[in-house]
């Protein structure tokens, strides 16, 4: 793995992994000493063929392996310099938000219930005042606000792909997290949605530190800062996507970027 | 896009709402396995009083004997003797009653079964499949008041072994009916296809395709509708009623083991061979399930 | 004529069967009950008098009717915290360990396990225990009855509660679980809101099975034909006064029994119906 510097505008790592090590029942390594610091303010995007480890790597950062008993996980992650296995993972939960390859909104909840779900499956009771702004401020952050307002309590499930998946992304921006994580956000949906959800992410990431696991090449060249190579495991090449695109170190970078496997 | 101003005021959370959603979460696990293990300790409850109070009264004599008369059994029990004999009756009248039963259940079952997979959900086939249905959910005493009508009354004028067999049947079949459609959908579709292609006759393709790559299925099915009605008692005595000695005469009245447990628990001598008796109903029913496990194991792997 | 057309209308003819048994049913049932319908008329339902004496016969349903149900629903709330327990451990808490197979095997287990045998241990068990915390003189009675209904019932809601919640997506979990929820708070807010119908209908389904028990409730409700008057109460159940009281009835008397045998079928045919019915259009 490399980290390339020069490029990258100097801010303070926000997440650093630590040498992480990711085993499915006790030997089948998907991830092989990670070392990384992901720039804040940015989107940075992680790719590699199939099978590589990209989505274990990034559901290791909100500790999502925990739910599944024949993962082991070594190695640290800290956020902001505190070591994420040891805070409470309701904590660690609320400072991170998901997005997940298919979009999932609540089907038994409305839209506006599904925007503030996360206070209410933490149970955090809110004014309605409060909980009117939190939604409509999110809806309009997401750009589905003017789409949406006069169907708020609805179910969500007759929405487009599209806006489920920015309703989706309304829902992970409720606690204002440090950091958003993306699995793939766009696969499942059309190219007029995909490109209304990469105008966001670039609108985000303002405000937010971005990763994103892309299988789309071309959508990490359009709008991610930083990129991360990953293959059979390991972390082969990471720095500021243009020079990954424009130079790449490594021949496998290479062969991955033209094409030669995918 | 619309420039929208992002809020950056975090909402403060409590640190101890932590704690006392853990607490609740903890909580709430705790009771849940209270609950289903006070569920489980159940089963070892009611096994083991059969094993343990029957256990004495299982010998040689407990299969090949029918039971004494019940002076004969006060008799040993005052004398602190095992009651003599066995329930050599209600076996046969078991293994009687539930074969009779399954000669009649089986066949049907399979065809009808086949034929509701054939037509899937054309309206006849839905309304028979949610008749057989209703008729699964028939309370048992029911299917017995129904058979006492048809057969005790009308055919055999009084209890038979036939009237006994048949209120089994009514029982196993919409069981039979059921398993035998799933079975026949879990068989790939490919494979019927092959054998049509190759211009088999529909009757041979169900023969020697669908019933063969299901068989394990069907197997299942029919082991567990038998396990089912091997423990009835409710229906039988309303249709067989129960006999002293074995019984081969489809006409005449049957014994059967769960009718003979409740003839022993009504008879204040005879109470101690209801121990045995249940523990030997019991044993086969396991015996049946494990089977019946066993070979869908088996079989799952294909 | 070609032969498959023939097996085609062998297996038609063979469904024939089903509608004739079912339909056989129904008329059967009808034709021996109307005597008692007859004389009674529909009072026949709400009337509590059983007395078979000759002469000065008064049969009416009420008394096993209320029998029933008090019965089936104590059942039905004591089944229902233990049932959905187990559901939990099997299908959520630990879902796909070994736990989970052997906690679901011993509930097949007890799903095997014969009725006359669950009236044996409740009588012979259950009973005394009741007897000996003071909750009855005798042990007999509707908690008696309930209590072992429920026992007998748990394993049917459970196998059917199991496979619902095994169909909630994963994918919302997950969500759930990003946002920071407890496991007790994935389970109240997602996972139970998706299974909400599913579950409800597996609870009705266990509620109809328990209508129809016959041989662990006839031993232990004390066979009194009256309404029961309380929790402990003794009384009797549609399906035990006809086991009970068959043999040696004739004329008015069986005519009534069957009546009620008729009712119980209505009765459960119609729960049963709606279980199916929400499974099919809810799940």
């Amino acid at each position: 793995m490399k980290i390339n510097d020069n490029n990258m505008t100097s801010d303070s790592p926000i997440l650093s992994i630590e040498d992480l090590s990711i085993a499915y029942d006790h030997d089948k390594y998907a991830v092989k000493n990670v070392t990384a610091s992901v720039q804040k303010n940015a989107i940075t995007a992680i790719m590699g063929p199939s099978g590589c480890g990209k989505t274990t790597l990034l559901r290791a950062v909100n500790r999502m392996h925990e739910l599944y008993p024949n993962i082991e996980t070594q190695g640290k992650i800290n956020l902001y310099g505190e070591n994420i296995y040891e805070m409470p993972t309701i904590r660690l939960r609320r400072k991170i938000g998901m997005v997940f390859q298919r979009p999932n909104p609540f089907p038994t909840m409305s839209i506006y219930e599904n925007v503030i779900a996360g206070y209410k499956l933490n149970g955090i009771h809110l004014k309605r005042s409060e909980r009117d702004e939190i939604v409509e401020t999110t809806l309009r952050d997401v750009t589905l606000w003017d789409e949406v307002k006069s169907a708020l309590h609805k179910k969500g499930t007759f929405l487009s792909g599209g806006q489920q998946q920015r309703l989706c992304v309304a829902r992970a921006l409720a606690f204002k997290p440090d950091i958003i994580l993306l699995d793939e956000p766009t696969s499942a949906l059309d190219p007029v949605s995909t490109a209304k959800i990469e105008d966001l992410l670039v609108e985000l990431k303002k405000h937010y530190t971005i990763l994103m696991v892309t299988h789309n090449m071309s959508q990490a060249a359009r709008i991610s800062d930083n990129s991360m190579f990953m293959f059979l495991g390991e972390l082969i090449e990471y720095e500021d996507t243009k020079t990954m695109f424009t130079n790449p170190k490594d021949s496998r970078t290479e062969g991955y970027l033209t094409g030669k496997f995918g | 896009m619309d420039k929208t101003i992002f809020q950056k005021g975090k909402t403060i959370i409590s640190p101890s709402r932590f704690g006392v959603r853990n607490f609740q979460n903890r909580l709430f696990f705790l009771v849940v396995l209270i609950f289903a293990l006070i569920t489980i300790s159940m089963v070892f409850l009611i096994i083991g009083t059969l094993v343990m109070k029957g256990f004495r009264q299982i010998n040689w004599s407990f299969f090949t004997q029918v039971p004494p008369d019940t002076f004969d059994a006060m008799m040993a029990k005052t004398s602190g003797h095992l009651i003599p004999g066995g329930i050599l009756n209600g076996i046969t009248g078991t293994l009687f009653l539930v074969g009779m039963a399954s000669i009649i259940a089986i066949p049907f079952g399979i065809i009808i079964g086949i034929y509701l997979y054939e037509n899937g959900s054309k309206r006849y086939a839905n309304m028979i499949r949610d008749i057989a249905d209703v008729l699964q959910g028939v309370p048992s005493i029911v299917v017995g008041l129904i058979v006492y009508l048809w057969v005790v009354v009308d055919i055999t004028d009084g209890y038979s072994a036939l009237a006994g067999g048949v209120a089994l049947a009514i029982m196993m079949l919409p069981l039979i009916i059921r398993s035998t459609e799933e079975s026949m959908k879990m068989v790939p579709v490919t494979l019927k296809e092959a054998a049509i292609a190759l211009g088999t006759p529909y009757y041979k393709v169900i023969l020697r395709v669908l019933i063969p790559s299901s068989f394990s299925g069907l197997m299942t099915g029919v082991l567990i509708a038998v396990s089912r009605v091997l423990g009835e008692t409710a229906p039988l005595l309303l249709t067989t009623l129960g006999n002293p000695a074995v019984n081969w005469n489809l006409v005449k009245p049957v014994s059967a083991v769960p009718l003979l447990i409740w003839q022993f628990y009504n008879d204040p001598n005879m109470v101690d061979l209801i121990w045995s008796s249940s523990l030997f109903l019991m044993g086969f029913v396991l015996l049946l399930n494990i089977l019946s496990k066993w070979i869908a194991a088996r079989h799952s792997i294909q | 004529m070609n032969s498959d057309k023939i097996t085609k209308y062998v297996l038609f003819t063979a469904s024939l069967l089903i509608l004739l048994v079912s339909a056989g049913m129904v008329f059967s049932l009808i034709q021996g009950s109307i005597p008692a319908f007859h004389h009674f008329g529909w009072k026949f339902i709400i009337s509590s008098k059983w007395d078979p004496t000759q002469g000065r016969e008064q049969f009416g349903a009420l008394a096993f009717i209320t029998g029933t149900l008090f019965t089936s629903i104590l059942a039905l709330i004591i089944a229902l915290p233990m049932a959905f327990s187990t559901t939990l451990i099997v299908a959520e808490f630990f879902r796909n360990s070994r736990i989970a197979t052997v906690v679901s095997t011993l509930v097949d287990l007890l799903a095997g396990i014969p009725s006359i045998i669950y009236g044996l241990w409740g009588f012979y068990t259950l009973r005394p225990f009741i007897v000996s915390i003071g909750l009855s003189p005798q042990g007999y009675g509707i908690f008696t009855s309930g209590l072992i209904l429920a026992i007998m019932i748990i394993p049917y809601a459970t196998s059917l509660s199991n496979s619902i919640i095994l169909m909630v997506p994963n994918e919302l979990k997950e969500a759930a679980y990003s946002l920071g929820a407890t496991r007790l708070e994935v389970i109240w807010n997602v996972i139970l809101p998706s299974a909400r119908s599913g579950m409800t209908a597996s609870y009705i389904l266990a509620f109809g099975r328990a209508l129809g028990e016959t041989m662990a409730v006839t031993m232990l409700i004390g066979n009194a034909n009256i309404v029961p008057t309380g929790l402990f109460s003794t009384g009797n159940t549609m399906a035990s006064v006809i086991a009970n009281e068959f043999g040696e009835a004739s004329g008015l008397h069986l005519s009534s029994l069957i009546a009620i045998g008729l009712l119980l079928f209505v009765m459960t045919a119609i729960i049963n119906a709606t279980g199916k019915f929400i499974i099919k259009r809810f799940a």
